[in-house]
């Protein structure tokens, strides 16, 4: 009777030691994927589509300044299919972007978008092996398969284009300042140059970043291994610790580079393009003489996405040449549609005064029409096979940015 | 029956007050606890295997940032503390019928975004800006002097950003002074400087302390300031957890440094209760 009552105290603890732990297990981050699925299931494509209909409308997810803001091209779409097109620029960083549609896709959810362009990175990768991206229908895809360059149908990180085609291309080079420069720059070894000490602009991203030291040390992004990335991280860090570099930076370098905080800097090719038209600076942009990057910003449906049917109506209808070469025009990126230029070109004799001039610029301009010798130059990213190869890759090159 | 209700009651009355506890803090905070403890990556998911090796790594690796963080959340809070005193102080006891103005004028900038905000103190600051370029101009500046990427600009951005969170609760402590204990000190000949040594500091210590609080934790663990004004030598963690959250979907990394932050901040914010013998910590800053 008089047996000591078990105290409040007492209760906690002894129920929260084993409570605890298995309280602490269930809190998990829930994975979608297995290994990597370079491939699919033959019978993948059918199983997706079948039963899918038009429904009428598209939630379309892009980064910003990809569209003319009046969006023509949405406008012709809409007048020729009666689909209405939900345009949001919400996409800014592929990492983040990742991060916050994963819980709701691996949850089986929608996202509330039924396309989304995400770029050629380490993302692109995980988007794929978690199986977040829908097989394409190439059925629905007639102009995309007549229309398209070879090039862009053979890409090292989705051949065949089983889950991807591409919205635009992009180079990332060097852009500089010749005013401040007070010199041509030809190659990277230029981003190493004592004259420019601190005034060397260079990207944040680590696949970026980590492509120029793997050319500047005479590697190929491509096809490299964990011991050329030490070697690339190592001339990274020569010319930090050089004093060279004033910053790493996101999109903010075109900015950084129109007051004069840096004069020299690591750049993609349409951004430079964009600022000289719409700010009247003369910035040049060139593709090293080491080799420069090419990436591709892709189309993708997302599993989850509730109008698929409608959203590859829209990713073919970017593949009929006028429209391709309106887009072109104004974005000023690498166009996946060589007959563009030719379109380009007619618009351009049709127009007149400073649209006439700018229009010919853009259809001989290197960066929107690449030749075969600029093509030469450049390589494509890092490939990665695991996990834990993209996390050691991160872990090399993240002290340089972050220290 | 009575009984019941007698013992059921102060259960019930903590409820309201206990779910919100449970639902906004425990929740997330054991979610991030458990997470620091697990291992895997984001395709294949996390799984928790008591990893607290991630802890060491994350101590090892980024030390530098953990202190520097530090560093420039001391030096903001001390800066703000000597900034925020006189301003709070006139607006108190000279302020008269427009007290409410000052402390609007105050809060004002604070209604456009803070990252907005600290954006445009990049414009300002920058080399070729409207600050600098007239005085490179002129010659008085070399032409490769800079503000923005060093540590100066992160601790200006901060004291700027956290300037009225110092400023209102030490305007609020020295409001409720009783303008007749000045009086009274006075009355018994004490000097001006003695009033406000033992009068005044005395009685305005809780809102300095509360204001400490509000400043030196945030202002440790932003990240804003440091991305958009510093560079690449005044990473401050805030971008690291940033960076292994949101770029690398290393959530282990992130939620251990986050975690272990929090427990430095905390022994922090105690001791310095400690030393200012203010015994209840949260009531202090509550008043």
């Amino acid at each position: 009777m008089t047996q000591r009552r078990l105290g409040r105290r007492d209760a906690l603890r002894l129920g929260g030691v084993s409570a605890l732990g298995a309280f602490l297990a269930a809190c998990g981050v829930q994975g979608k994927g297995g290994t990597t699925q370079a491939s699919v299931a033959p019978d993948a494509v059918a199983k997706f589509w079948t039963g899918k209909a038009k429904n009428g409308k598209v939630d379309f997810a892009n980064w910003p300044l990809y569209m003319d803001p009046k969006k023509p091209e949405l406008k012709k779409f809409t007048e020729k299919t009666g689909i209405q097109v939900n345009y949001q620029e919400v996409i800014q960083e592929m990492g983040p972007w990742f991060a916050k549609v994963q819980p709701q896709l691996s949850a089986g959810q929608s996202i509330g978008f039924d396309l989304m362009v995400i770029t050629n990175s380490l993302q692109f990768g995980q988007f794929r092996n978690s199986g977040f991206l829908a097989p394409l229908d190439h059925s629905k895809l007639p102009n995309f398969a007549k229309n398209a360059a070879p090039k862009y149908t053979q890409e090292a990180f989705d051949p065949g284009n089983v889950f991807s085609i591409p919205w635009a291309s992009g180079i990332t080079g060097i852009a500089y300042d010749p005013k401040k420069t007070g010199r041509e720059i030809t190659k990277l070894a230029d981003l190493w140059d004592p004259a420019f000490k601190g005034k060397v602009g260079m990207f944040s991203d680590t696949q970026e970043l980590a492509n120029f030291g793997l050319l500047a040390a005479g590697l190929k992004p491509g096809d490299s291994g964990e011991d050329d990335w030490k070697k690339a991280a190592a001339k990274l860090k020569e010319q930090k610790d050089a004093g060279m570099v004033r910053n790493y930076y996101d999109q903010s370098y075109v900015d950084a580079l129109g007051k004069g905080e840096v004069w020299l800097t690591q750049a993609w090719s349409g951004d430079i393009f964009q600022k000289n038209v719409s700010d009247g600076t003369n910035f040049k942009f060139i593709i090293p003489e080491e080799g420069g990057t090419i990436w591709t910003d892709n189309f993708t449906i997302p599993v989850t996405a509730a109008n698929p049917v409608d959203a590859i109506m829209l990713m073919d209808f970017f593949y009929e040449v006028e429209n391709a070469a309106t887009l072109a025009e104004y974005i000023n990126y690498v166009c996946p549609v060589p007959a563009a230029q030719a379109q380009i070109k007619k618009d351009a004799a049709a127009a007149s005064g400073e649209d006439k001039t700018l229009l010919t610029q853009v259809a001989d301009s290197p960066l929107v029409f690449p030749g075969d010798a600029d093509y030469a130059k450049l390589h494509y990213y890092v490939d990665f096979d695991t996990a834990e190869e993209q996390q050691n890759f991160a872990s090399i090159f993240e002290p340089i940015t972050l220290s | 029956m009575n009984r019941v209700k007698r013992t059921l009651a102060p259960y019930l009355l903590v409820l309201p007050g206990g779910l919100w506890l449970l639902l906004f803090f425990v929740v997330p905070m054991v979610t991030m606890f458990s997470l620091s403890l697990q291992q895997g990556d984001i395709v294949n998911g996390y799984v928790f295997t008591g990893h607290w090796q991630t802890y060491v790594d994350a101590i090892s690796n980024y030390q530098t940032q953990l202190i520097r963080s530090l560093v420039y959340g001391l030096i903001t809070t001390v800066a703000l503390v000597v900034m925020s005193f006189p301003v709070a102080y006139w607006i108190a006891f000279y302020g008269g019928k427009r007290k409410s103005t000052y402390l609007f004028l105050i809060l004002l900038p604070f209604f456009v975004s803070f990252v907005l905000r600290t954006i445009s103190w990049r414009q300002i600051l920058t080399d070729d800006g409207m600050l600098l370029h007239p005085l490179k101009e002129a010659g008085l500046l070399s032409p490769g002097f800079h503000i923005l990427g060093t540590s100066y600009a992160v601790i200006f951005g901060l004291i700027y950003n956290f300037l009225p969170f110092m400023v209102l609760p030490i305007y609020v402590a020295l409001e409720r002074i009783d303008p007749r204990v000045v009086e009274a000190a006075r009355d018994l000949y004490a000097k001006p400087l003695t009033v406000f040594r033992k009068v005044v500091f005395p009685l305005a210590l809780p809102g300095v302390f509360a204001g400490v609080l509000m400043t030196f934790v945030p202002a440790s663990s932003d990240y804003v300031n440091s991305g958009v004004l510093g560079s690449s030598s005044t990473t401050m963690i805030g971008q690291v957890v940033q960076a292994q959250a949101l770029a690398n979907s290393n959530y282990p990394m992130a939620s251990a440094l986050s975690f272990f932050l929090m427990a430095v901040l905390l022994t922090g914010v105690f001791i310095y209760a400690r030393v200012l013998g203010t015994e209840d910590v949260m009531n202090a800053a509550a008043r």
